[in-house]
């Protein structure tokens, strides 16, 4: 990293300084010196936020094994100590946590399809074949989106004309309905690990890659689907597929591209960060991996031998740019460029802006209904509990009358800022999916520190390919110590039922209230519903310090 | 920012390596090498295991072995209550020396698979194969 990091300085510098000008200009924010002679743009697990919202960075983001201190394992002073990045400066907004009301007040609001949608006209001015790529979790995570089974989002993307995508969240939508939007989608979707379940092959549908001549190169682009879909999401929702990660497929496909004459070979990637950390040094001849799935912005390229890896963040905050130089079947050299999107400094594309109003015309009323305010902020991304989190787990406690609640660790979820109205949009933002019941159960405690194992070892075993990128199971009602170093079956002690501070017996039951169950036929409300009537019974929510969780062994 | 191919030489990143502690073999386990191999050395090469990392449903597991040259390729799931899986074998005049079928895993395991080759020497590998209980999809 530390030469990584020594460039970066430079190409991050002038960023930097516009904060101390307090003159972030749209012009500023693109600025970008065309360099040979193809460009990628990478978009990725947007998670259907076509407004502008807030999101917070995580604080906590702890990696294990030969991945610990390692981006994208670094956070707020050690984040901005690492590429140069001043305290308060725009970039300090965009790409780490501290002081995140206050500097949110100062900078805005981030995101938004219009917006993204001006910054991917800029690069095609620049460039007019630019390759825009999306790498999936697209169709997934607002109201509208649930409501219109991903058609909002479809139609908006459509008019953003990418090239090619890959998948994740969109085969919860089911798939026969994945089947019909693929069918029609006027690009190319792609996942060289998305198998026909019954036969072990290739799925006829999905294409392992596609070639695109650009800049009088071919250019190879190889889809790589989230690799654990039937295991971290309901797999009863789409059993004619079947996914993994495939390495030995992957070597395969890179191989069967070199020797149709790829001149460069990029990988659309849903694999989340490590593992393609860990893929770029199995799979050889990969030039570029464009990252997805675990939602980390990284200012530079990770390089692995001689791949790179770029990371562009989630729900809609970044695009990367990424121009690279060509020549005789060579990738000679590569600039990059992460741009935030920060939505009142570039203005929006008029003409998305009113597809996406079209969008949400018939929701209009139901999305904007206030059901309360807030006093804290409230953010979810982290290894645990964020503040909304604690609120979830809270409605889930008191609404359904729990001891203890469970919430999943997803990365997606926007923040919002104390003294902001919580309207209904913004708490579908954070638990909108197609699998919401709000189960309520009975579990014992000895199943209780079984299921906390299981998703410890998804997220800290060493081995990135057994990591599955998302966070740790959120938990209200329940203290736990965790030492991340030990392995799976000695992580979790101490565990503890606040509500009487006595500790958690392995033969007694517990009232457990959760949502997102993987398990097909659960039933119970839904949880936008359940976390709607706690807000409504709070007028004003105030989420405390959660000091319930110890880490330990990072 | 940007990086040249010099600079990529330069700065020489290596790639993370990373091993698994393999799993303590049970008795049974022992017993079915020991009888497969008559206790003779194994190779770590020259046999090729595929084994999906995270089982996407453990009542069925899609394997595959291959090992050019073997006469014979013994399976085994090292965790199960009978460790036993298949013993493939190879006549002189089979195509190629592989097979792939699908098995049941009682929980988190390695997979194991010995070749037998022509000669009369073996060769090993083995894959550890996570059951998991699912859960939270970032």
């Amino acid at each position: 990293m530390a030469a990584s990091a020594l460039v970066g300085a430079s190409g991050f510098g002038n960023w930097a300084r516009l904060a101390a000008q307090q003159a972030l200009t749209q012009d500023q924010l693109l600025q970008f010196d065309t360099y040979g002679n193809i460009s990628l743009i990478h978009i990725t697990d947007i998670h259907a936020q076509l407004k502008p919202i807030y999101f917070r960075e995580p604080e906590i983001n702890l990696g294990v094994g030969t991945n610990k201190g390692q981006v994208p394992h670094v956070t707020g002073a050690d984040f901005r100590k690492l590429y140069g990045i001043a305290d308060g400066s725009p970039s300090a907004y965009a790409l780490t946590h501290d002081d995140f009301a206050a500097l949110a007040r100062g900078y805005g609001r981030v995101g938004g399809l219009d917006r993204m949608s001006t910054v991917i006209n800029a690069i095609r001015a620049d460039r007019p074949d630019a390759l825009l790529l999306d790498g999936g979790d697209t169709w997934h995570g607002s109201m509208t989106c649930y409501k219109t089974a991903g058609q909002d989002m479809v139609n908006v993307m459509n008019a953003l004309k990418p090239d090619a995508m890959t998948f994740h969240w969109e085969f919860t939508l089911g798939s026969e309905r994945v089947n019909e939007i693929v069918e029609g989608l006027p690009f190319a979707a792609l996942g060289q690990n998305i198998f026909d379940a019954e036969w072990d092959e290739p799925a006829e549908l999905f294409k392992p890659y596609k070639f695109f001549e650009r800049g009088g190169a071919k250019v190879a682009v190889i889809g790589q689907a989230f690799p654990y879909m039937p295991i971290a999401n309901p797999g009863w929702m789409f059993p004619e597929y079947s996914f993994g990660i495939r390495d030995e497929h992957m070597q395969e496909m890179v191989d069967e591209v070199r020797g149709m004459g790829a001149d460069l070979v990029v990988c659309l990637s849903h694999n989340g960060f490590d593992v393609d950390k860990k893929m770029a040094g199995v799979v050889k001849g990969i030039d570029v991996i464009l990252s997805g799935h675990t939602h980390d912005a990284l200012p530079e390229p990770v390089q692995v031998g001689s791949t790179f890896i770029i990371a562009s963040g989630s729900n809609g905050k970044f695009v990367s740019r990424v121009d690279l130089d060509v020549r005789d079947g060579q990738m000679m050299g590569l600039r990059h460029k992460l741009i935030p999107v920060f939505s009142d400094v570039i203005a929006p594309d008029p003409a998305v802006t009113r597809l996406i109003d079209d969008q949400r015309a018939p929701f209009k009323s139901e999305l904007e209904e206030v059901i309360g305010q807030t006093d804290s902020l409230l953010y979810r991304r982290g290894n645990f509990n964020g503040t909304w989190d604690d609120l979830i787990c809270d409605a889930l406690i008191s609404e359904r009358e729990a001891d203890i609640a469970m919430s999943p660790g997803v990365r997606w979820g926007p923040s919002i800022l104390p003294g902001q109205d919580i309207t209904r949009e913004d708490i579908f933002n954070v638990t909108s999916m197609t699998y919401g019941q709000a189960y309520r159960t009975e579990m014992t405690g000895e199943f209780i520190k079984v299921v906390l194992e299981d998703v410890g070892d998804n997220l800290f075993n060493p081995d990135p390919y057994y990591q599955q990128g998302g966070d740790m199971v959120r938990v209200g009602g329940l203290g736990f110590r965790i030492d991340i170093s030990k392995p799976q079956g000695e992580r979790f002690s101490e565990m503890t039922l606040l509500k009487t501070g006595e500790a958690i017996d392995p033969a007694k039951s517990y009232v457990v209230a959760g949502w997102a169950s993987v398990n097909e036929g659960t039933e119970g409300p839904q949880i936008w519903d359940v976390v709607e009537s706690h807000i409504r019974k709070q007028g004003t929510v105030s989420v405390t310090p959660n000091t319930s969780v110890k880490v330990v062994g990072a | 920012m940007e990086f040249t191919r010099r600079d990529t030489l330069a700065m020489g990143l290596g790639a993370a390596v990373l091993s698994m502690v393999p799993f303590r073999a049970s008795a049974a386990v022992d017993a079915a090498v020991e009888a497969f191999t008559g206790g003779a050395a194994m190779a770590d090469t020259g046999i090729d295991l595929t084994a999906p990392e995270i089982a996407e449903n453990g009542n069925t597991v899609p394997i595959e072995v291959s090992a050019p040259g073997a006469t014979a390729i013994m399976v085994l799931a090292a965790g199960n209550p009978t460790p036993g899986v298949a013993t493939f074998n190879f006549g002189p005049l089979a195509g190629s020396q592989s097979a792939s079928t699908r098995i049941r895993l009682a929980g988190t395991q390695d997979v194991v698979a010995i070749a037998k080759m022509a000669d009369g020497s073996f060769a090993r590998a083995s894959s550890t194969v996570k059951v998991t209980i699912g859960g939270c999809g970032g």
